[in-house]
């Protein structure tokens, strides 16, 4: 073996889950080469959004005053959309505290990748790893289309499409049910008039979820996020959904941006990117054998994703973490084999991460089930719910009320509703218990 | 929105071979067709008058939905080269 390709750490991938590895190893004093296809950190990532501010406090704790941040998230709206009504829910939080950042992911992770840097990780851009190298049942390095390297441990972090996972056989390719494609195109407002049309005041951030229209009884959502200047509005459709419907991804976008509720916000933009990116969406029952003998995969290529909460770049973070304080304790111990890394699996397993997936492990089997009810059937009743209170048709109170209970009722099979609410118990005792 | 107008605003850089190989001979034979719709760059055209699908891999965004939804699975799927490709600006 060349000595002088021969380090102890090599973390593919610098997003979120390997800059965090890459840090977490780098800051223990020991060597790590971070690999990224893209020109820079970034370059190749897209998400909705925004990053959350305590667990990025974990791997960076002073990210607030130096990182490239757009806006603080005070506002989360959801919003509910048919095709000619909508009802939207507001939270804002009025205190100093912060929850969230909207960032731009081509600064953000540039910036997270040179923070990497200074800590000691060696980063390698436009280089694209192609296969493991496994040697005696044991990853031992990787090959570039230059070169091959060789570590103690290997760490996977090259995104949801993780070709380098599926390899060696530690996953499987996605079921189109248990993947989402997310598109999204950022629009140049101006910082006065997105602060005009979202009552924001400086810096202040709103984010929007969006249900229903145009994705009515579909597993998909819209989303939209404020940042300096600009607006992202974009959606996330289960690509199975897709499939069955045979909808252009595109077209659904060019319905939500025509939606008389978001039109207005997105009037006289311009549109400056347009984006595509997988999501991993199978959940706790889909997350796949995280370890091996010289090898742990993070993040997205670990479909370390709780798509209720939006949550993807914390756990890809806190993972990422894990597996390098993980790393570290095998190189002490000098022993790279899947026992000791095992040690990632128990933290993981210890921490909120698969707690949470697990909680959650039953939402998209029903969702996939129940998506004509809580995806349509129900949203239309929340809209006509709140249009009750809206207009007097000359008829009394308690007749219209009986008028939309008897509906409710009998819109649906009876059968239909109760297996809703039976669905729901469900869920909430797998969260609950 | 055109698809076109949106792809023009994202930076490529273009290789000279596609990092996207099809299998045309299943192509021809598959009813589907899953890709000419799902893909968000609309990279896959059916060309009803040659009979065969065309692949517009400069315009990949590198998302992966094509290689999961193939009902084929006969998509050759790779990462371009690593000075290749999207670049996204803002992402």
């Amino acid at each position: 073996m060349d000595n002088k390709n021969k380090t102890q750490v090599i973390v593919v991938g610098a997003g979120p889950a390997g800059i965090s590895a890459a840090i977490t190893v780098a800051k223990a004093g020991k060597e790590v080469i971070l690999i990224e296809r893209g020109n820079f950190s970034g370059s190749k990532n897209m998400f909705g959004g925004a990053i959350y501010t305590q667990p990025t406090k974990e791997i960076f704790p002073d990210f607030e005053t130096s990182a490239p941040l757009e806006r603080n998230n005070i506002k989360h709206n959801y919003t509910i959309l048919t095709e000619d009504e909508s009802t939207s829910i507001t939270y804002r939080d009025n205190t100093e505290h912060s929850n969230s950042y909207t960032v731009i992911r081509s600064k953000f992770d540039r910036w997270m990748s040179e923070e990497a840097k200074k800590a000691g990780v060696i980063l390698v851009t436009q280089t694209v790893v192609r296969e493991l190298i496994v040697e005696n049942k044991k990853v031992v390095g990787v090959k570039t289309e230059l070169e091959d390297y060789y570590a103690d441990i290997v760490i996977l972090a090259d995104g949801v499409n993780s070709l380098l996972a599926k390899q060696i056989g530690l996953r499987k390719d996605f079921d189109p049910k248990d993947v989402a494609l997310g598109i999204k195109e950022v629009i140049k407002i101006g910082k006065d008039k997105i602060n005009e049309r979202f009552n924001l005041k400086d810096n202040e951030g709103c984010i929007t979820e969006i249900f229903g229209y145009p994705m009515l009884g579909q597993l998909g959502l819209g989303f939209m996020y404020t940042n300096k200047d600009t607006i992202t509005l974009g959606l996330g459709i289960t690509l199975s959904e897709l499939i069955s419907h045979k909808i252009k991804p595109y077209e659904l976008l060019d319905k939500l941006k025509e939606h008389k509720t978001i039109a207005p916000l997105i009037e006289d933009g311009e549109l400056i990117e347009y984006s595509a990116h997988l999501i991993p969406e199978g959940g706790y029952k889909k997350v796949p054998k995280l370890y091996d003998n010289g090898v742990m995969i993070v993040g997205d290529s670990a479909s370390l994703v709780n798509n209720l909460h939006w949550e993807g770049t914390n756990l890809a973070m806190l993972s990422g973490k894990f597996a390098g304080e993980t790393a570290i304790f095998s190189l002490d111990k000098n022993d790279f084999s899947k026992k000791t890394l095992s040690l990632y699996k128990k933290k993981l397993d210890k921490s909120f991460i698969m707690k949470d997936l697990k909680s959650y492990k039953d939402l998209m089997p029903i969702m996939h089930k129940q998506s004509k009810s809580f995806l349509d059937y129900y949203l239309r009743k929340i809209n006509k719910f709140f249009k009750m209170f809206t207009e007097t048709n000359s008829i009394s109170k308690r007749n219209n009320f009986h008028k939309f209970i008897f509906e409710t009722i009998t819109e649906r099979n009876i059968f239909e509703l109760l297996k809703d609410g039976l669905h729901i118990i469900k869920l909430l005792w797998g969260i609950l218990k | 929105m055109n698809i076109d107008d949106r792809l023009a605003k994202v930076k490529y850089v273009s290789d000279e071979e596609t990092h996207l190989k099809i299998n045309q001979e299943k192509c021809n034979n598959c009813e589907m067709k899953v890709c000419t719709y799902i893909c968000p760059a609309n990279v896959y055209e059916w060309n009803k008058k040659e009979n065969k699908l065309t692949v517009n891999y400069e315009n990949c965004l590198e998302c992966g939905a094509c290689r999961i939804a193939c009902s084929e699975k006969c998509l050759e799927w790779q990462y371009p080269k690593g000075i290749c490709g999207v670049t996204y600006k803002f992402g």
